[in-house]
C-alpha cells in the first residue's frame, strides 16, 4: 500500500525532474560562467546591507506553508520551558520570510515543531499548512513523506550536519530516492547534476567523494543540494551561513537567493544577521522570548521599525561608517524560557518602556502599516 | 592498502618477538622446577642431570632464550615435558576448540547485543531499555562460573536437553557438537553480550543526537532508514574495537569455563601447563594466543579503514 503511494508519487513528480534538468542543462557550459559573475556581483552589492531590487525577485504566489498559533512547550529537569508562544506567519511561493531574532528566542524550534522535527519532550500545539495539506492534523508517518519532498532543510553547522562515513552523491539525492522512487543509478546522474547546480567544481568526480573532503563552503552547497534533491515547494534555511567564514557566507546568501529564482522556491531563512535579512527577504518576524515582537515587509521593518527590541537590533548592526567606535549592544539578557516575565518578555531590558501595563500584561499584535505588525500597547507614537 | 596491511603485519612481528621474550623471563621466575615434576619424587641424580640436558636447561638464560627462538621460527616450540609430544602439535589441537567456543560466544553476544542495544537506545527511557539495563547489570556481575554451574545444573540435570560438559569436532558431527557447544558459549556469551550491549546503548544514543541524524530526519527518510543507514554505519565504529577485544579476549581461552565444561581448548591446555610446569607447552599456549590477539587487532584495523573514509589507509 505505501510502495503504492510512493510509486504513484514517483510518476507524478516526473515531468518536474525533466524541469530540473532542463534548466540544469541550461545552466551547464557557457552559461554558467556568466551566472557566477552575476553571482559575485551581487554578493558585493548585498555586503553593502542595500536590498536587492524587487523586479529579481518571483512575484509572490499562493501560500506554501503558513503557521498559525503555533505554541512550543519543552518537558525539562526544571520544568515546561515555553519555547515558543503564539506565533503566526506565512510564506508564498517564490518569497522569502525571514525570522530574527537571538539564541534561543525560538526561531528554530518555531520551524522544528512545525515540521514535526520538535524533540520528543516537546509539545507542539498549533496549526501548520503546507500547501493544501493540514500539518498538523497528520499523523508523523504522513508528515514525514511530505519532508524532504516538499520541503528542504538546509542546516547551520555544514561540519556535522552531513554524515560523515556516507558518499555526498548519495546523501544528495537519499530523499529523492525515498520519496521519487529514483533508482540507484538515476540517482546518481541527479547527484552529479544537482552538485553542479549548486557550483561544485567537477561534480561527476566529486559525487563519491565524503563529506570531510570539502571544504567548510563547499559541504553547505552539498546541503543545499541535498535540501533542494525533489524539487522541494519550501527551502528551509536555519543559520546556513552562521558556521562559514564571511566570504563563504555571501556566496552562500547568493547561491540561494540564485537558485530561487531559478526554482521559484519559497524559502524560509532563520537568521540573527539582519544584512542578510535586508538583502534577501521579501517578509520579517523578529522573534524575542518565543513570541513574534514585529512582523512585516522587510522595508517597513527596516524603514520604520516600531518595538524597541526590533530598533535595539537594527541599532547594534555594525555601521561601516562609524568604524573604530564602540559596537552599540543590548544590556542584559535574554530571558529563560524557563521564567519568562509576566508582560512583554523584552520588558527586563527595554531602554524605552513607555507603557507600564507592558511588565505585566502581554501586549497584543497590532497593526501599524500595511502587513506591518508589532506586539505593543503603544503604536503610531514612536518616542 | 597492500602496504598498510605489511606494515601492520611487521609490527605484529615485532611485537610477537617482545612476546616471546617476556613469556621466557615470566617463566624463569616461576618457582619450581620442571624435571623434578617429571620425575615424581623418587629419582637419581643422574637421570636429572641428563634430563635437564637433554632439556637445555644447563645452558645460560640467553642461549636458551635464542635456541627457543631459532626454533620457534621453524615451527618448533620444542616438546611436552610431559607428554614429549611437539608443542606446536599439542597447541594446534586445541585450537578448534578454542576458536568455535569464541566464536559461537560472540555471535551469541552479537546476536542478543545488537538488537538490545539498538533498540535500548532508540526508546531509551523506555521497557525495554530498563530490561536491557539489568541485563547487563546482571551479566557484568554475576561471575561466569556460576552461571555456567546453573546453566549445567537446570538444562543437562533438571530438563536433560543438553549435556553437561564434553567437546565433539565440528568436522565429526555438526549436531553433536552444537549441543555441546551451547552452554559453554551461552555461558560465556552472556557476559560479553551484556559489555556490548551497554556499550551499542551508549554509542547509538550518542550518533542519534548528531546534526546529521536530524539532517536524515528532515529528508523525510523512514525511521529504519535513518537508523541503519545513518545511526548505524556510525556507531558501529567504535563498537568494532569493544567486539574486537572480547573476541580476542576470547580467542585467549576462558580457563575457569573450559574447566568447568571439561573443554579442551588453550584455555584448559594453559591451565594443566601451569598445574605440570610444562614450560614449553605454557610458551606455545601464550605465543598462539599473542598471535590470534595480533591477528584480530589487525583484522579490526582493516576493518575502520572500511567502516570510516575519514581514515586513510597508506
Amino acid at each position: 500500500m505505501s510502495e503504492r503511494t510512493e510509486r504513484s508519487e514517483g510518476h507524478e513528480r516526473m515531468p518536474s525532474q525533466h524541469r530540473l534538468s532542463e534548466r540544469t542543462e541550461r545552466s551547464e557550459g557557457h552559461e554558467r560562467m556568466p551566472s557566477q559573475h552575476r553571482l559575485s556581483e551581487r554578493t558585493e552589492r548585498s555586503e553593502g546591507h542595500e536590498r536587492m531590487p524587487s523586479q529579481h525577485r518571483m512575484t509572490s504566489g499562493d501560500v506554501v506553508f503558513s503557521v498559525e498559533d503555533l505554541t512550543v512547550t519543552v518537558g525539562t529537569r526544571r520544568g515546561p520551558a515555553r519555547a515558543v508562544a503564539g506565533v503566526s506567519w506565512q510564506v508564498r511561493a517564490g518569497e522569502t520570510f525571514a525570522l530574527v531574532g537571538e539564541s534561543g528566542s525560538g526561531k528554530s524550534m518555531t520551524l522544528l515543531a512545525a515540521t514535526g522535527l520538535a524533540p520528543r519532550a516537546a509539545t507542539v500545539t498549533g496549526r501548520v499548512r503546507l500547501l493544501d495539506t493540514e500539518l498538523s492534523a497528520l499523523p508523523d508517518d504522513r508528515r514525514r513523506r511530505l519532508r524532504g519532498r516538499h520541503v528542504g532543510f538546509v542546516f547551520q553547522d555544514p561540519m556535522t550536519s552531513l554524515n560523515p562515513v556516507l558518499p555526498v552523491g548519495r546523501q544528495v539525492t537519499e530523499a529523492a530516492e525515498a520519496h521519487l522512487g529514483l533508482t540507484r543509478r538515476a540517482a546518481r546522474t541527479r547527484a552529479v547534476e544537482l552538485l553542479d547546480l549548486v557550483g561544485i567544481p567537477s561534480a561527476a568526480q566529486r559525487v563519491d567523494a565524503f563529506p570531510h573532503q570539502f571544504s567548510g563552503g563547499m559541504r553547505q552547497r552539498v546541503v543545499i543540494a541535498m535540501a533542494l534533491a525533489c524539487e522541494p515547494d519550501l527551502l528551509i534555511a536555519d543559520e546556513p551561513t552562521t558556521a562559514l567564514d564571511v566570504t563563504t557566507q555571501a556566496q552562500i546568501v547568493e547561491l540561494v537567493a540564485d537558485l530561487q529564482q531559478r526554482l521559484g522556491t519559497a524559502v524560509v531563512w532563520v537568521t540573527h544577521d539582519l544584512g542578510v535579512v535586508a538583502g534577501i527577504a521579501d517578509t520579517v518576524a523578529v522573534m524575542y522570548g518565543g513570541r513574534i515582537v514585529e512582523q512585516g515587509p522587510v522595508d517597513a521593518v527596516f524603514d520604520a521599525p516600531t518595538h524597541p527590541y526590533t530598533r535595539a537590533l537594527l541599532a547594534a548592526r555594525p555601521d561601516p561608517a562609524r568604524r573604530g567606535e564602540d559596537l552599540v549592544t543590548i544590556p542584559g539578557a535574554p530571558p529563560s524560557p524557563l521564567d519568562l516575565p509576566p508582560g512583554c518578555a523584552f520588558w527586563p531590558r527595554c531602554p524605552v518602556r513607555a507603557d507600564p501595563r507592558c511588565e505585566h500584561e502581554l501586549p497584543p499584535l497590532t497593526p501599524v502599516g500595511d502587513g506591518h505588525t508589532v506586539r505593543t500597547f503603544y503604536p503610531g507614537e514612536t518616542p | 592498502m597492500t602496504r598498510f596491511v605489511l606494515r601492520r603485519v611487521l609490527q605484529s612481528a615485532v611485537v610477537l618477538l617482545g612476546v616471546t621474550l617476556v613469556v621466557f623471563l615470566l617463566l624463569q621466575l616461576v618457582p619450581g622446577d620442571p624435571v623434578r615434576v617429571a620425575l615424581g619424587t623418587r629419582f637419581d641424580p643422574q637421570t636429572y642431570e641428563a634430563l635437564r640436558a637433554r632439556a637445555g636447561l644447563d645452558q645460560p638464560l640467553p642461549v636458551q632464550y635464542a635456541s627457543y627462538l631459532g626454533h620457534a621460527l621453524t615451527g618448533d616450540l620444542g616438546v611436552s615435558f610431559r607428554t614429549g609430544q611437539p608443542v606446536s602439535r599439542i597447541v594446534l589441537d586445541r585450537l578448534p576448540a578454542t576458536l568455535s567456543l569464541a566464536l559461537t560466544a560472540v555471535v551469541f553476544a552479537l546476536l542478543v547485543a545488537f538488537p538490545l542495544g539498538i533498540v535500548a537506545a532508540v526508546r531509551s527511557g523506555s521497557a525495554v531499555d530498563h530490561a536491557a539495563r539489568v541485563f547487563s547489570q546482571f551479566g557484568v556481575s554475576v561471575p561466569d562460573f556460576w552461571m555456567g554451574i546453573m546453566g549445567i545444573i537446570l538444562f543437562a540435570g533438571v530438563l536433560g536437553w543438553l549435556p553437561p560438559s564434553g567437546y565433539v569436532a565440528l568436522t565429526e558431527d555438526p549436531g553433536r557438537w552444537a549441543s555441546h557447544v551451547a552452554l559453554p558459549a551461552v555461558t560465556v556469551g552472556l557476559v560479553t553480550a551484556s559489555i556490548l550491549t551497554r556499550f551499542i546503548r551508549s554509542s547509538v544514543l550518542e550518533v542519534l543526537s548528531a546534526d546529521y541524524v536530524r539532517t536524515a530526519e528532515a529528508k523525510g527518510l523512514r525511521n529504519r532508514v535513518v537508523i541503519l543507514r545513518h545511526v548505524l554505519r556510525n556507531a558501529l565504529i567504535p563498537v568494532v574495537t569493544v567486539v574486537a577485544v572480547q573476541l580476542a579476549s576470547l580467542l585467549g581461552g576462558v580457563i575457569v569455563i573450559e574447566v568447568l565444561f571439561a573443554w579442551p581448548g588453550i584455555g584448559r591446555l594453559t591451565f594443566d601447563a601451569v598445574q605440570a610446569r610444562d614450560y614449553p607447552v605454557l610458551q606455545g599456549a601464550v605465543l598462539l594466543v599473542a598471535a590470534l590477539f595480533l591477528l584480530v587487532n589487525l583484522l579490526v584495523d582493516i576493518l575502520y579503514a572500511r567502516l570510516d573514509p575519514r581514515i586513510t589507509v597508506k
